[in-house]
């Protein structure tokens, strides 16, 4: 872990209040590393899931919201189900990307919260994903227009890709959702 | 037995022919699915990671559909299984919503013992010869809190499902290890090296295919398979449902899995060929 070293004494009581909030506890953490040797993601991780529960004990709020790990998680819930304190460290990862999302700071993996973005703009808009217009939207956003054009030809021809969006009768209910919750809303 | 029917949006697209295979092994089995009218979006990981409460509410209205059809909800997908269990889960927890009705997995349902009876005496076509690698993935398992699944870190369902069609279901070290198809658009260089360990870890055990339950992982792994080495060609990766029709099926009809990204023709032919000579 990078210097300077860390102190209970300068963690934001604030994020230690909004995770009890939000139905979360990492206190009973003892540093086993269960999590970390069972995250599939390890290797390309700058802070592992261990390292992200023991500096959340601490209300470290900056080095946390600005790392890789929360956005290269990949929601397999090993770590939470291996977890001998029963410590939802994949909830933990949600609870920080959504964190950074809110405060509107930029994510230190554009492309992964672009393409969730686009993800749900898609079911905003139709109330259910439209693979080819999000993968659109994605490719837009992130700029990055020539990747996977050969994999998208090949779904294509095996008519995997609709070309036209089905919306569904109660779009106006799913969108209702997003105004409402704010933070739903993609932007 | 008649079931609700909640595809979700992969089975509309990507994973047509699981939603195809799905339906054809339903009449079957006569189990008379009732696809829930004007479903949404589950929001996968997607709506999880960015608004708790949005993530709910997308899961909620599913809900409350199922629940005015009062029959147990079949899910197919493991995402929409996850996302479905775990809000209703949340709802009952703050005591607001007392379900009518199951969520339920398609493997967990089909391996019970009497649906497994079922199926070994209906098989028209057994599958003697075929190694077979069974592929869970994540969240059709984990956290068990969440899925109830019993043997997450060493699930046998599949196993056993393809086991009663006469195939060899190998045992190996990743049958539950992630392939990350959350992070396949954005980040593909990680999926290539998970699913690269995935496949070579299903070649070692001697595997000749894949089998899976989940749509995220059989598009992940056949689009993002690295090529093996000269003699290692790639492994395709099958829905446990193609292959119960496979073997169930009307055996008139040719089965083309031409939609499969990876081209099973060689594992289908290596199979007729075993057969015709051991008969």
């Amino acid at each position: 872990m990078s210097d300077p070293a860390i102190s209970p004494a300068q963690g934001s009581s604030r994020l230690l209040m909004d995770l009890h909030g939000a139905g979360l506890d990492v206190s009973a953490c003892y540093q086993c590393g269960r999590c970390s040797a069972g995250c599939p993601v390890a290797a390309y991780l700058d802070l592992l899931p261990m390292q992200v529960v023991r500096l959340l004990a601490y209300g470290q709020e900056d080095q946390l919201l600005a790392s890789h790990t929360i956005w290269l998680c990949a929601s397999c819930q090993t770590c939470t189900t291996r977890c001998p304190n029963e410590i939802d460290i994949a909830g933990v990862m949600d609870f920080l990307r959504q964190r950074v999302q809110a405060q509107g700071t930029k994510p230190a993996e554009k492309r992964v919260a672009a393409f969730h973005r686009s993800f749900l703009r898609s079911v905003r808009r139709w109330g259910r994903t439209f693979e080819v217009g999000m993968l659109g939207a994605y490719k837009f956003r992130t700029g990055d227009l020539f990747s996977d054009l050969k994999l998208g030809w090949a779904m294509m021809k095996r008519g995997k890709l609709r070309l036209l969006p089905r919306g569904i009768r109660g779009r106006r209910q799913v969108r209702k959702m997003f105004t409402k919750g704010g933070r739903g809303k993609p932007t | 037995m008649k079931l609700s029917y909640y595809p979700g949006c992969s089975l509309t697209g990507s994973a047509r022919e699981y939603d195809q295979s799905i339906r054809e092994l339903a009449a079957l089995l006569d189990i008379e699915l009732v696809e829930l009218a004007d479903w949404n979006c589950c929001g996968a990981s997607s709506a999880h990671m960015t608004d708790h409460k949005l993530a709910t509410e997308l899961s909620v209205r599913n809900l409350e559909l199922a629940q005015d059809e009062g029959r147990d909800l079949l899910v197919p997908c493991a995402a929409c299984f996850h996302s479905l269990r775990a809000a209703s889960l949340s709802l009952q927890t703050a005591k607001t919503y007392t379900p009518k009705f199951e969520i339920l997995h398609l493997t967990t349902l089909l391996s019970r013992p009497e649906w497994l009876q079922k199926i070994s005496a209906r098989v028209l076509r057994p599958l003697s010869g075929l190694r077979l690698a069974c592929y869970y993935g994540c969240l059709s398992l984990r956290p068990p809190a969440v899925t109830a699944a019993a043997d997450y870190e060493n699930p046998r369902g599949l196993d056993l499902l393809v086991e009663s069609l006469g195939a060899a279901a190998l045992p190996w070290s990743h049958k539950t290890e992630c392939c990350s198809g959350s992070l396949t658009m954005a980040r593909p260089d990680i999926a290539i090296s998970l699913v690269g360990d995935i496949v070579q870890a299903a070649r070692r055990a001697g595997a000749q295919a894949l089998v899976t339950d989940c749509p995220m992982c059989q598009a992940n792994v056949e689009s993002r398979q690295p090529a093996g080495a000269e003699k290692e060609p790639a492994l395709p990766v099958f829905f446990a449902t193609e292959l119960l029709c496979l073997a169930l099926g009307d055996q008139k009809k040719k089965k083309s899995f031409r939609e499969h990204l990876i081209d099973p023709t060689k594992v289908m032919a290596a199979l007729d060929s075993e057969n015709a000579g051991s008969h």
